[in-house]
């Protein structure tokens, strides 16, 4: 019958089968090389900034440090002067105005504050943080406390840029984390993570220093 | 309100959209008298620019009176303003040294990160003119917000008609940027390729400045408006451009070249072809013919102003001879504040008249057709004034 003979005809070749393992297994291979060959250039990238680090921050390197926190920061340029940017900063309840993510900063107690921040899919968390460091105009470090829900550190640095032309503001964060790596990628999709979130709440408070007011294209309050 | 709307390539209708209000401090609300469709506006109608969503409302030539102001707004209910096209806040590092359309603080932030992936850095807000610019919705439309307010409208007095003024928003300095960009001194030549708009501005422009003009396209009409300006033509379809202008200027070539053409560059010339069949499917490379004539004419240590927009990669670009004859390119979004008052001054004085360009004068909800003419007959619509609420 013609049926039984299309049969015969579509009788998978040794091929057909061999074909896609091959190309399974090779495709194996290659993600296996390509990992070791990762880790070598990590190494070696380690071992190179061992033996002549440059001038760039540690969160511009190309291998992340070791230990298992990630590292994350942004620096921006804003047209005032020092005093006033770290002044508006060391208020903490100004943070909510330009941090979209913060939902409230209350002040415990001296140095100690509670922060709740907005995390992916309408999950909070709160950060129990304490100063560690602090220099007027200059430097504010926090850290958080055991039991807060994100272990973490980070510090905000304030100089004058050159010439007059205002302020260098650098923040950096590093932090474990929740759910690991798989959750700072899940954090990333939904543009909660705090490389994103600290970029762009940089941008904001430059906006709203130079400029009184937060760009927007909404034609409407609440739209 | 009713708003000229974008919806895909050839797409755009009047539709009915929420009118705007007061959002910010700096905030203002203009109703529109007048509002152009700009060449641009064809490269969003073409559907060549990235990051347009269905339903953005475009326009970014108007003016009108003020009706509305927020309460660190400098301007007045009744003032008749025009507004640049470039949103700039002022006070960042770029606007206070007058390189408006670079601001900082103009394009809102979630917008930002397109931008710095596709080009380095974010440029600032631009009305209509998609979301890499912020997204801002345009002047096509009866009410427009205006934010920062007190930085970009330009107050109009009494004595001047909006057609007289109306390309204060973006043709008539962008014209004059391109020939500052030139850097003419006395006895140079400069040749502009394309007569549309920001063309003939910069013919008129470089007229102005001093220089000797050689105007390019192959639109009868437009090189007859060219030459109405003082400027010497060359037809492209009738001549070879580059030997054309090698004998005009003595075997020199152009001290300075103008690009008025921009990322969609019209002609049958074997680059412009691959060109425009790569811009058909769609992988993203600009048309670049004439800027590609332009480099290849100018003269040894010349300068190239490059006011045509692009929006991407451009293929087979002649680096080598921008290195070898050591030429300068200079471009970018017109910084159309730097510009307003003093282009002002020389229209009130009488020095410079814009209204020749108009050839259509239609009300709001016949838009879409403007578009299509604008597009289709190049030769008879040169300019196209929109007057909403009529």
């Amino acid at each position: 019958m013609e049926i039984g003979s299309r049969t015969i005809h579509r009788r998978p070749q040794p091929g057909a089968i061999l074909g896609p393992g091959l190309v399974l297994a090779f495709a194996a291979g290659i993600v296996l090389l390509s990992t070791s060959a990762l880790d070598r250039r990590r190494e070696y990238q380690r071992a190179r900034l061992a033996a002549y680090p440059d001038s760039a921050p540690p969160r511009t390197r190309r291998a992340p440090p070791s230990g298992r926190k990630a590292l994350t920061g942004h620096t921006v340029t804003i047209n005032r002067p020092r005093h006033e940017l770290f002044a508006f900063w060391r208020d903490f309840s100004n943070l909510p105005t330009f941090m979209s993510n913060v939902e409230k900063v209350i002040e415990a107690e001296p140095g100690r504050s509670i922060w709740t921040i907005a995390g992916p899919v309408g999950f909070s968390v709160d950060l129990d943080t304490e100063i560690v460091e602090e220099r007027q105009d200059e430097l504010i470090a926090w850290r958080t406390l055991p039991g807060s829900d994100v272990e973490a550190e980070g510090r905000i640095t304030f100089r004058d840029a050159p010439d007059g032309r205002g302020t260098v503001v650098s923040a950096e964060v590093a932090y474990r984390p929740p759910g690991g790596e798989v959750g700072r990628w899940i954090a990333k999709l939904f543009q909660r993570e705090p490389g994103i979130q600290g970029r762009r709440e940089l941008k904001r408070f430059k906006m709203l220093m130079e400029t009184g007011e937060i760009a927007t294209s909404a034609n409407r309050k609440n739209s | 309100m009713r708003a000229l709307t974008w919806h895909g390539k050839h797409d755009v209708r009047v539709e009915t959209v929420p009118d705007p209000e007061i959002v910010n401090p700096r905030d203002a609300i203009i109703e529109v008298t007048a509002t152009a469709i700009c060449g641009s506006d064809l490269h969003l109608y073409d559907g060549v620019i990235p990051g347009m969503i269905a339903g953005d409302v475009l326009g970014h030539e108007f003016m009108g009176r003020v009706v509305d102001a927020g309460p660190s707004s400098t301007l007045k209910p009744g003032e008749r303003v025009v507004v640049p096209f470039t949103i700039a806040c002022g006070h960042c590092f770029f606007c206070e040294k007058q390189q408006f359309s670079a601001c900082d603080n103009s394009n809102p932030v979630a917008k930002q990160d397109i931008s710095e992936t596709l080009y380095g850095h974010a440029m600032s807000g631009l009305f209509g003119y998609s979301h890499l610019t912020g997204g801002y919705a345009g002047g096509q439309a009866e009410y427009v917000r205006v934010p920062f307010s007190d930085v970009g409208p330009i107050v109009i007095p009494d004595g001047l008609s909006d057609e007289q003024v109306l390309f204060l928003s973006d043709i008539l300095p962008t014209g004059w940027m391109a020939a500052d960009n030139a850097d003419i001194e006395q006895g140079d030549t400069v040749a502009v390729w394309g007569c549309g708009p920001v063309g003939l501005f910069a013919v008129q422009s470089a007229r102005i400045m001093g220089a000797r003009v050689i105007a390019i396209d192959h639109y009868p009409r437009r090189l007859e408006l060219a030459r109405g300006l003082g400027a010497e033509v060359i037809d492209f379809e009738q001549t070879s451009v580059l030997d054309a202008l090698m004998e005009m200027t003595g075997g020199i070539g152009p001290d300075a070249v103008i690009d008025a053409v921009g990322m969609e560059s019209h002609g049958f010339a074997v680059d412009n072809l691959l060109d425009a069949a790569k811009q058909r499917i769609g992988i993203g490379a600009d048309r670049g013919h004439a800027l590609r004539e332009a480099i290849m004419a100018c003269r040894k240590g010349g300068r190239i102003s490059m006011p045509g927009v692009y929006g991407g990669f451009l293929d087979k670009f002649p680096l080598g001879a921008l290195m070898e004859k050591g030429l300068q390119l200079r471009t970018g979004q017109t910084h159309v504040q730097h510009y307003t008052a003093d282009l002002l001054r020389r229209i009130g004085e009488g020095e410079i008249d814009t209204t020749f360009l108009i050839s259509h004068r239609l009300p709001l909800e016949q838009a879409p057709e403007g578009y299509a003419n604008f597009k289709d007959n190049q030769n008879e619509w040169t300019k196209v004034v929109l007057h909403p609420g009529q």
